[in-house]
């Protein structure tokens, strides 16, 4: 078994003296695991940095063994943010949090190329909101996206200013005002596109976060990663 | 082929850093051939130290006084703090030679893997320290990696109302080191860090 993709490092964890096992979220191959030799070695240490791009090669004998990883480095988006506090928690949360939600060796290209187009996009000033299209994409491809084009009550598709707890779709401001304690606020920059305030990114965050979950971590029964949790304190 | 006794010398020397069976086994039998130059006096200095060495309660390095030789040492600058993620940290400062200050050992560093939060390290104690009017700077010298300067830009953060000047070591090109041979996110870092010549 062999075989070559695009991947973005998520986690590693050491092993034994010199190893190490790194978990990647390749283009065509999902969230895969692997040894990668002499892991824990100078040379490599800097290409086993979570967000890092790689072109990784797995070789294993049989399909479901771990195997092993070679590695080259594409772009080191970690080194780019090292000073950059939210910026960093940012990459630490996505990565972290790509790590719980993903199940392993089931192909996610859509979850992939969003990781991607965030760790390219912390470069830019509109980073929070690129974040939080990040986290309703890795909703949407794992099945639990919510419908945010039209009123789940009137049908409309103008105004729409809330999101159903119960159901992830959207309600106008109209038809949610009277349940407006029990709804989810709906920042405007996730209908119309654009970047969100502070506010609305913390919205968005908080909407993510709750239907992120209820529906991918709650079967799992864990929590949303404390490196989340550290980027929304960091945010707020 | 060898009694209980040397074989469990073996396994238990397999389990140091650096040495597999093969290499533990070479050294049980260098111990052994060398009982009374060799293995009389390293179990003599394991069991002493094994009964002596403690955690110093200030700093967390390893010494078998409490607090330690570096934090007893009144030749010290008590302004300076330099915050590490473990002993070997600390002890590979030390080995420079070039800081004369104190430190504080974190004991690991913020990890979502493994499950690693603030309340797990030694940060509640580090910023009682800083509160001291002594201390006027914290050098964070977590190591350079995602992992260590999350821990780092945290602890900056919990510090933010200690009134002390946190400063962080500089990432980049190591002494020695030449560009073509080192890696991207190396010269990405060393880039941003620039300082004008």
């Amino acid at each position: 078994m062999e075989w070559d993709d695009d991947a973005i490092v998520l986690a590693v964890r050491r092993h034994g003296e010199t190893g190490a096992v790194a978990s990647l979220l390749t283009r065509s191959h999902g969230r895969h695991a692997g040894l990668v030799h002499g892991g824990q070695a100078k040379a490599n240490r800097a290409v086993l940095q979570p967000g890092n791009a790689v072109r990784a090669k797995w070789t294993a004998r049989l399909p479901e063994q771990l195997g092993n990883y070679r590695l080259e480095m594409l772009q080191a988006h970690g080194a780019a943010f090292l000073d950059d506090p939210a910026r960093l928690a940012a990459l630490g949360s996505a990565c972290a949090l790509a790590e719980a939600a993903l199940p392993e060796r089931q192909p996610h290209p859509v979850c992939h190329a969003a990781l991607a187009a965030l760790l390219y996009a912390l470069e830019a000033e509109s980073w929070p909101s690129v974040y939080v299209h990040f986290e309703l994409a890795l909703l949407r491809d794992l099945g639990f996206g919510l419908d945010l084009t039209a009123c789940a009550a009137t049908g409309r598709t103008d105004d729409l200013a809330w999101v159903s707890p119960k159901t992830g779709r959207a309600v106008s401001r109209e038809a949610g005002e009277p349940y407006r304690d029990r709804l989810f606020r709906l920042p405007a920059f996730l209908v119309e596109g654009g970047e969100g305030t502070g506010a609305d990114i913390r919205a968005g965050l908080e909407l993510s976060g709750f239907f992120l979950q209820r529906h991918v971590l709650d079967p799992r029964h864990t929590v949303l990663p404390a490196a989340r949790g550290r980027l929304v304190g960091r945010l707020g | 082929m060898v009694g209980p006794e040397i074989e469990r010398l073996i396994q238990l020397l397999s389990r140091l850093p650096g040495l597999g069976p093969r290499s533990a086994r070479r050294a049980a039998l260098r111990l052994v051939e060398k009982r009374e130059a060799l293995l009389i006096p390293l179990g003599q200095a394991m069991a002493e130290a094994a009964a002596k060495v403690r955690t110093c309660s200030t700093c967390g390095n390893f010494d078998t006084i409490d607090p330690c030789a570096v934090c007893a040492d009144p030749r010290r600058d008590p302004a300076l703090l330099c915050v590490v993620e473990d002993v070997a940290g600390l002890w590979a400062m030390e080995r420079t030679g070039s800081f004369r200050g104190r430190y504080a050992v974190l004991g690991g560093l913020l990890s979502a893997l493994d499950g690693i939060g603030p309340e797990d390290l030694g940060i509640e104690s580090l910023v009682a320290r800083a509160h001291a009017p002594a201390i006027t700077e914290v050098i964070l010298a977590t190591p350079a990696t995602v992992e260590g300067q999350t821990t780092a830009h945290y602890v900056a953060e919990r510090l933010a109302g200690c009134g002390v000047t946190v400063s962080g070591l500089a990432h980049g090109v190591p002494v020695g080191g030449e560009l073509d041979h080192l890696d991207d996110g190396t010269i990405t870092a060393a880039l941003r860090a620039r300082r004008v010549f």
